[in-house]
């Protein structure tokens, strides 16, 4: 089976898998990486956002191949040591989440957000596709906002 | 277990037994068993639901057990739960409670899920918006008896009247200042010859936490992606296994056809067959879920194969009886309605971790009525119930769907066929086709007016049969809903008339419930019949106070049964500015609903300028569930109804076609998402009074009647088809 090399929340691995193994299986049943998560497996519900080189990616659609060499960054690799994210320390400040299941790939899309868009509006927020089955968009919405403000 | 405190609540109906039950960690339970009820006044003329409601009948047969909760005291207080977190947000609420009563910041309770123990007998369900309102005083009581006995404890030490002694930050203070936290007291407390005085519960005046808005105790987990599901722990040696399930609900496996090739492919474990479909086990999900996808199997007929929503639409109908024609001397107005099929949907799909051996089995997963799967689990795999242990994970969503443990189910059978633990995990598609869904419902709905009254209202539901054959939570009233003719159609009258009632003096109020038992997967979605129910009379009193020629909210007004009713209502028209000029194209509407001795009012706005994209800008929200808990976790419940009812009011359900649905994925499904949700929400909890009402499934009914009846006003439409807008516009993935 072919290795791939890349870099997850700061470590390089390597793993053995097969090319077009996507890129979300691996970082959960290879590597024990659980943050991400599966929702449906085909870039639809977004549960398991992660960043690769800093851009928003869906790992469940990723082939394993496409992540060597290059720098992947999980919910797990988002804060700095103790020090959260300021937008992980709005969805605190907003209590955003409620089963939280899928509020790593929500933090994860709005921090690429943010990114490319500093001071986004209620039409660039309407953007991010990922569902919320408990229906916390309001405070999600909120949260963006103030972490906008703080950043 | 020694008896050490017998306290009395004076005043208050209840008595309560508390229990030392370990040392020399101190431990301590309460026991209700003595607990008397008050006799109900019987309001006239009351609908059933008004005078005991689903949730009061579980407080009630919860009662004997209700001694099972229990709480450590160590240098950390621990409560074991025996409710499953699905979101919800039940362990903030009740380490609330703990950290109120044992004077505690709240960071130092911790809350773990309780196994599965089948002598809780009635009281391991987490459902009918139940949990806060069956464990508000249990909770409490025991937490008062553990200060107690650190009271008594530290007055032994000090030789000081406990009278001088109080609590503070998580130690007992004496007048000098000494301090002895409840870490270095925990084993005197526990002493079974100490003395204690009654232990009561503080004043609800006194309360400094509980009431107050307070963020999760998960909060920081969840944002930093610690917290564990199901499939998120490491339990040595278990593979990521998923199903290959049949093109047809309930269909069977006949013959697998190419076992050995699906079994030669990288990565590929197992191949096992089990009742529902074909175990694909492999090192990763990824490899699992190519096996099943690459199997070729030949299957038995379903249940409902030839049935379509055409189909049912017209078993529906029949089943609800026609109304007679109109008497003329007297005003009628008539309307029907229907709701298609609505998928659970819970993020996390289905999923368990099972590791069965020869003699013994364990299994973990998030489960809100884990003893009734124990002991399923365990008479399907042969084994005594206490050879089985059954962990309660928390879950990725439930809105009833985790009230059945199919996964948990599945994973035992393939882990004990293929001799290894295994995870399961369904795949999306087959959670939204072969999980559980909220059944279809038709309803007909006649209303009689003269002289500015209403004289009568009529309801008659036809529902296709809601399974509830995970009883409440143990085998014995699961047993039941087994049995033909009394079983599950007689728990669902005893549910519908438990649940519903009308909060408006309509004179003669009638609800009949007519089931349609097809062998489809069905569940109790949050606010099983009154999300459709109640629903669609919020359209009926619209369309009776337009015939009366009244305003919506003054109608309401005039003819609401109690006074919270009317305070929610006008709190939303206040806050929400009822009336307010608006747009073509755009209008308010209005929504109310009672139940679970909690109301709530609803009022949005909407923009139906594209009818086939209608989006509601603006919600306002007043919630009065009599004492809240926490009020940040309140309305965090009022926001998920007011989503749930978008999405299922306006774009959301399932078809079925020949016998299975059409939907696979939220691609097809159409949960609402952040550009179909409102930018402004605002919810205005009411203050508090009495004891604490149900507040999960509070939200929905009202937001649904409201976001018609705003549709309504806004295109000038009746809807009586939901949800609204329903093509199937997407190409279905394959069988």
């Amino acid at each position: 089976m072919p290795k791939y090399t890349f870099t997850v929340n700061g470590e390089s691995v390597t793993v053995d898998a097969p090319a077009d193994l996507s890129l979300l299986w691996v970082l959960r049943d290879k590597l024990g990486i659980r943050g991400p998560k599966y929702g449906c497996g085909i870039d639809v519900c977004k549960a398991c956002t992660s960043h690769l080189d800093g851009e928003a990616v869906n790992p469940c659609v990723v082939p394993v191949a496409d992540a060597a060499g290059r720098t992947v960054t999980t919910i797990e690799g988002l804060a700095d040591g103790d020090t959260l994210h300021p937008v992980q320390q709005a969805w605190i400040d907003h209590d955003v989440a409620q089963c939280g299941y899928c509020q790593p790939g929500q933090i994860m899309a709005a921090v690429a957000l943010l990114k490319s868009n500093p001071n986004p509006t209620d039409a660039d927020i309407d953007a991010i596709e990922n569902v919320c089955r408990c229906g916390t968009y309001a405070r999600i919405r909120q949260a963006i906002k103030s972490a906008a403000a703080t950043m | 277990m020694a008896r050490s405190t017998k306290e009395s609540t004076g005043i208050e109906r209840r008595r309560f037994l508390t229990f030392l039950v370990a040392a020399p960690v101190l431990t301590v339970a309460a026991d209700l068993s003595t607990a008397k009820t008050a006799a109900a006044v019987v309001p006239s003329p009351p609908a059933v639901a008004e005078i005991a409601d689903i949730g009061d009948l579980g407080i009630l047969v919860g009662l004997p057990t209700a001694h099972m909760i229990v709480i450590e005291v160590t240098d950390t207080v621990r409560l074991r739960l025996p409710r499953t977190e699905v979101g919800q947000g039940i362990t903030t609420a009740v380490a609330m409670l703990v950290a109120e009563e044992l004077d505690l910041p709240i960071g130092a309770v911790a809350v773990t899920l309780e196994d599965a123990r089948p002598e809780l007998l009635f009281n391991q369900l987490t459902g009918s918006s139940n949990s806060v309102r069956s464990l508000y005083d249990p909770i409490r009581h025991v937490a008062a008896a553990a200060r107690g006995r650190l009271l008594a404890a530290a007055s032994t030490l000090w030789d000081l009247p406990t009278r001088k002694l109080h609590t503070r930050d998580g130690a007992v203070v004496a007048p000098d200042g000494r301090r002895a936290t409840y870490g270095t007291l925990t084993a005197a407390a526990a002493d079974r010859t100490l003395r204690t005085g009654a232990a009561q519960p503080k004043p609800e005046s006194e309360h400094t936490l509980v009431g107050t808005p307070t963020t999760r105790v998960d909060a920081r987990a969840i944002v930093t992606g610690q917290v564990r599901y199901a499939l998120d722990l490491d339990v040595p040696g278990a593979l990521p296994t998923m199903v290959r399930r049949p093109p047809t609900i309930n269909g069977s496996v006949r013959s697998v056809d190419n076992r050995a090739a699906v079994l030669a492919m990288p990565g590929v474990v197992a191949v096992s067959v089990i009742p529902t479909g074909v175990g694909v086990t492999a090192e990763t999900f990824g490899q699992a879920l190519d096996g099943k996808n690459a199997l070729e199997v030949t299957w038995n007929r379903g249940t409902v194969d030839d049935l379509s929503d055409s189909d049912i639409s017209a078993k529906l109908r029949n089943a609800a009886p026609r109304f007679p024609a109109p008497n003329p001397l007297v005003q009628t107005v008539d309307a029907d309605f229907e709701f298609a099929f609505v998928s659970h949907a819970p993020l996390e799909t289905n999923s368990a971790i099972a590791d069965v051996r020869a003699d013994r089995a364990e299994i973990w997963s998030g489960l809100k009525a884990p003893i009734i799967a124990r002991q399923t689990i365990a008479a399907a795999l042969g084994l005594p119930v206490d050879r089985v242990t059954v962990h309660v994970t928390q879950a990725g969503g439930s809105f009833g769907r985790r009230l059945f443990f199919d996964g948990a189910l599945e994973a035992a059978q393939i882990s004990r066929a293929i001799g290894r633990p295994v995870k399961l995990m369904w795949s999306r598609i087959d959670d939204m086709r072969h999980g559980r869904a909220r059944p279809a419902s038709h309803h007909k709905i006649r209303a009689t007016m003269a002289l500015g009254q209403v004289l009568s209202f009529e309801h008659r539901v036809a529902s296709v049969e809601t399974d509830f054959r995970h009883g409440i939570g143990e085998i014995l009233s699961a047993a039941v809903t087994h049995l033909p003719i009394i079983g599950n159609l007689a728990f669902s009258q005893a549910l519908f008339l438990t649940t519903i009632h009308t909060p408006y003096h309509f004179g003669a109020t009638k609800h009949q419930l007519s089931e349609v038992p097809l062998k489809m997967h069905t569940a109790s979605f949050r606010s099983v019949y009154s999300a459709n129910t109640r629903g669609a009379e919020e359209i009926m009193v619209d369309l009776i106070a337009e015939k009366m020629g009244k305003d919506p909210v003054a109608f309401r007004h005039e003819f609401l049964k109690n006074d919270r009713q009317r305070a929610v209502l006008d709190a939303v028209a206040s806050a929400g500015n009822w009336g307010r000029p608006m747009p073509d194209g755009h209008a308010q509407g209005i929504g109310i609903h009672d139940e679970y001795k909690s109301c709530t009012a609803c009022l949005v706005e909407i923009d139906a300028r594209d009818r086939a994209e209608p989006r509601v800008t603006k919600a306002v929200i007043a919630v009065d569930v009599g004492k809240p808990v926490n009020p940040r976790g309140l309305e965090a419940q009022m926001l998920g109804g007011l989503t749930d009812a978008i999405s299922t009011t306006l774009r959301a359900g399932l078809h079925i076609d020949k016998g299975l649905p059409l939907e696979g994925s939220y691609s097809q499904f159409h949960y609402a998402r952040q550009k179909n949700t409102p930018t402004d929400v605002k919810i205005v909890v009411m203050p508090a009074h009495g004891k604490p009402g149900g507040a999960g499934e509070l939200g929905l009914p009202a937001a649904v009647g409201a976001i018609a009846n705003a549709y309504r006003r806004a295109t000038g439409t009746t809807p009586t088809l939901f949800p609204i807008h329903f093509p199937v516009d997407f190409e279905p993935f394959p069988r």
